[in-house]
């Protein structure tokens, strides 16, 4: 079947052929491979999108549940040569080392600081939990996100 | 101790001691960077693999004609597909390319398929029929040791086999099998170059050593075979073996068509190999000061049903098992045992990590017998430079600051230790399943020592080439940069010796330079990096001397306040300097274990502080805070992300993550099961690192991967212990070691 949704801004229809999730809809039929497979269980966050304004994990998303949304990947969060403020505190801080789950932080951050622009540190690691990061230890991203709320940067 | 001036380089950014921002921070950042998993090529065909579902069975049949009656199936390969080398193997080639008559993990690949597409290709593969018959599995370590399974026995002797301590302390220690779990999992793209060879892009620490096995078990020239670095995930040790390389280019060439294979989570967990269960026993002996007199110990490993590393790991585990303390009477018997459990290799700490959590519980049991605190006793042993090594005997030439550690932790302000209002605090979290009354503090110490570089007689070097082009300074190597920052400590170095503002770090593939050797034992920056340096500074003398002058950098060559040659004149001439960069020779030790093993050392002290529900077997880790010897600190950014990194992986060994195996059957092969550590559970960290150069890496440096991930477990464990007073023998610590 065909799904249509608008993603990143743009009306798009995406042909459904079998019981697909999100993830694999977003990789492999529209060429947008920042979102990451990581776990295909929803237990590492590695795979978030917006879906309707709300943070999903789209592996356990279906396909076609998406009809008519609005979905925002971690393509459609830089502008051009612009990154968005919490890519740009991601990459002073350092918060970047092998860099697969760092499209699911970023996309998680925009969540955050776009419903809460001055998060305490624990509404940081909060919103952050369903994300995971094995090269970090999290210590930069807390750092990356702390400067961001405090006007920092 | 020799001291090397850094060449002084005026108004540059990102030179070394700097933080320049990473190069690939941006696309990684913005989605757009190429991991292997993101590869694909025009008629591509996927790859699966099907697995052995016993951990021992004779292979009494493999029917795969189900699978090629699938339309859009491909290839369906079994052993008898392979055409070159049936093994393959790190050290020693024993593990089969696909199983031929036996199988000998759980896990373990049979046959592999090519389709149209993935979903095809899992079709087809669960339609191969294969017929087992099921043997008993050999999964207890003492009973392969029995029965003379072994990869390596080890045996060390060092100085009078008779002293006996004051003092004497014994205890047994079990660590659990811990896994990489690197954010990525395995992937690959295989594409045939149309006249028999093959070019392929993997998840790897070591394109050299893959491309080597890859023309093995092909049959092929070296030639014919170009293995490419790509978008690495993560890897921790996980990297090092081949996995589905061979499959991959075996695919390929069969079907002439670009081949590629991503693991799922549950297969990463059985297509890669893990950190070696281990258990120990220890018997110290020390006067009534404390000082160490004696140490017995020994330290038997489970390498699981293939080679890998186990040997080295062995060797690693036995050489570091007295830590970095002074002892002149040693005795360590160490066994790698052969089972039907899941293979185990390389992983943060090699062999390092097991041990350290047994000789740390130990000094803290003297320091106790004895009555004084366990940093001091730790101070009255530290091993310094000048001192021979407690096992191996080898002099220690290069700065080996156990002393300034142990100071230095000493120093840093105490803090978390007082109880906290808030709930995400708490042993068990928000949740508030703990109740406030039962919660008890502790704080732990522990220290670690591990090599860098390869040991044992390895031939180690690195090969690296440095090039002056109308785009800047590139450097070319075949090094893996898998996030811990290789691509800005290189790009650092360039710009430092040669004055030029853009500098460039290129991957290229095993066809086009020689070997960087693995990323692991923690040796890219010094040994990658001693090659960059020592080719940037050859080109920089060239380049001065064609020109007659004193100075390059983005506008030319200078002599004194005089342009002598702007660098368009110097491009003239085509700039490259190759070279290949060793560091000092080590040599396999004699029957005794005695000998001139390793290249170079670093030392590194952790403090932990808990908050333990003892009633519920809770625990919380408030802080881990370090003191790390790191020569030189050449990124300091990264070199924090390093030791935050490490000490994360430290933890989540001491509390929760373990690979629960029953019956050589891996129980909980997925995130929801094996518990990685999330930002709730990650500790405070201060880090304070030690500068002392001397080392023979680049100005000084050491490699600082391995390091935070020795004693940050056993600092936890030993913070439980002093929380609850239990015997914590075993990590990762659960629930029932604390309540029951």
């Amino acid at each position: 079947m065909i799904v249509s949704f608008t993603l990143n801004g743009e009306r798009a229809t995406a042909r459904v052929m079998a019981p697909t999730s999100l993830l694999d809809i977003l990789r492999d039929e529209m060429a947008l491979p920042g979102s990451k497979s990581a776990c295909e269980q929803g237990e590492c966050g590695s795979c978030s999108v917006m879906l309707d304004d709300e943070l999903v994990c789209s592996c356990l998303v279906m396909a076609v549940d998406a009809e008519g949304s609005d979905i925002r990947t971690v393509e459609g969060m830089s502008s051009g040569d612009f990154l968005h403020p919490v890519q740009e505190a991601m990459h002073q801080a350092g918060a970047v080392q092998c860099g697969f789950c760092t499209p699911g932080f970023v996309v998680a951050a925009v969540d955050l600081f776009e419903k809460n622009p001055k998060p305490s540190r624990d509404e940081i690691k909060e919103a952050l939990a369903g994300n995971l990061c094995r090269c970090t230890g999290y210590g930069a991203i807390l750092r990356a996100f702390e400067d961001l709320a405090g006007g920092q940067k | 101790m020799t001291t090397k001036t850094i060449r002084p380089v005026a108004d540059i950014d990102g030179v070394i001691g700097d933080s320049p921002l990473r190069p690939d921070g941006i696309p990684k950042l913005k989605g757009e960077f190429d991991f292997a998993q993101d590869l694909s090529a025009d008629l591509m065909l996927w790859g699966a693999t099907v697995r052995s579902p016993h951990p021992h069975a004779r292979i009494v049949s493999i029917d795969i004609a189900p699978a090629l009656a699938i339309g859009g199936v491909h290839a369906v390969l079994t052993a008898d597909d392979v055409p070159g080398r049936a093994v393959f193997g790190l050290e020693h080639p024993d593990q089969p390319v696909l199983a031929s008559g036996k199988v000998n993990y759980w896990g373990e690949p049979v046959v592999v398929v090519a389709a149209e597409d993935v979903r095809t290709a899992r079709a087809a593969a669960r339609a191969v029929v294969v017929e087992y018959e099921v043997l008993e599995p050999l999964v207890e370590i003492d009973e392969a040791d029995r029965r003379d399974e072994v990869f390596r026995r080890m045996r060390i002797r060092r100085g009078d086999q008779d002293v006996t301590g004051d003092v004497i302390v014994e205890g047994t220690y079990e660590v659990g099998m811990q896994d990489q779990a690197p954010l990525g999992t395995e992937a690959g793209l295989a594409v045939p170059d149309g006249s028999g060879g093959v070019d392929l892009y993997a998840t790897t620490q070591f394109v050299h050593i893959d491309q080597e096995q890859v023309v093995a078990s092909l049959g092929l020239r070296p030639d014919q075979v170009r293995s490419h670095p790509t978008g690495i995930g993560g890897a921790f040790g996980a990297r090092e073996d081949v996995n589905l390389h061979i499959h991959l280019c075996l695919l390929a060439l069969h079907t002439g068509r670009p081949v590629k294979m991503v693991y799922h989570r549950s297969e990463s967990f059985t297509g890669h190999v893990h950190r070696h269960p281990a258990r120990l026993w220890y018997r110290h002996h020390a006067d009534r000061d404390g000082r160490l007199v004696r140490v017995e110990a020994t330290v038997a490993i489970d390498g699981g049903a293939y080679a890998s590393t186990t040997s080295a790991v062995l060797a690693n585990a036995a050489y570091f098992a007295v830590g970095p303390y002074r002892c002149d009477s040693v005795a360590v018997d160490g066994v790698g045992t052969r089972t039907n459990n899941p293979p185990c290799g390389a992983m943060r700490g090699f062999g390092a990590v097991q041990v350290c959590f047994g000789y740390e519980a130990q000094m803290d049991r003297l320091a106790a017998e004895i009555g004084i605190e366990p940093l001091e006793l730790r101070r009255r042993n530290a091993l310094a430079t000048g001192d021979p090594m407690p096992t191996t005997g080898q002099i220690i030439q290069t700065p080996l600051p156990t002393i300034d550690v142990i100071d230095s932790l000493e120093a840093m302000p105490l803090m978390g230790t007082s109880p906290s209002e808030n709930p995400s605090d708490l042993p068990g979290g928000s949740g508030l399943t703990s109740d406030a009354a039962h919660i008890v503090a502790g704080v732990g110490y522990a220290l670690g020592i591990k090599n860098l570089g390869f040991s044992e007689g390895s031939d180690d070097y690195a090969q690296a080439r440095v090039r002056l082009t109308s785009e800047g300074a590139v450097v070319e190597t075949a090094a893996i940069e898998v996030g811990q920052g290789l691509v800005s400590v290189l790009a650092q170095i360039l710009r430092t010796e040669l004055g030029i503002s853009r500098a460039i770090v290129r991957h290229v593939d095993t066809s086009q330079i020689d070997s960087a050797g693995s990323t692991s034992a923690s040796r890219q920056t010094q040994i990658s990096g001693g090659a960059t340096l020592e080719a940037a500074r050859n080109l920089h003398a060239r380049v001065l001397q064609a020109h007659g002058g004193d100075r390059l950098d983005d506008e030319g060559v200078w002599k004194g306040d005089g342009l002598v040659a702007p660098m368009s004149v110097v491009l003239e001439a085509h700039w490259e300097e190759t070279v290949t960069f060793r560091h000092p020779p080590t040599f396999a030790s004699d029957e005794d274990g005695q000998g001139v093993v390793h290249a170079d050392f670093a030392v590194a002290g952790h403090r932990a502080v808990v908050s333990v529900d003892a009633e519920l077997g809770l625990v919380k880790v408030h802080r881990v805070d370090t003191a790390q010897d790191v020569g030189k600190a050449l990124n300091p950014q990264s070199v924090r992300g390093q030791i935050e990194g490490g000490i994360m992986q430290g933890v989540g060994l001491a509390v929760m993550e373990e690979l629960v195996v029953s019956e050589g059957v891996i129980k909980n092969p997925n995130f929801t099961d094996y518990l990685l550590p999330t930002i709730l559970d990650a500790p405070d960290v201060e880090a304070l690192l030690i500068e002392q150069e001397g080392s023979w890496g680049p100005y000084g440096a050491k490699g600082v991967g391995e390091s935070p991930t020795i004693s940050s477990t056993a600092a936890v464990a030993a913070a439980i212990r002093d929380a609850t007073g239990r015997e914590i023998a075993r990590v990762p610590v659960r629930p029932q070691d604390i309540a029951l």
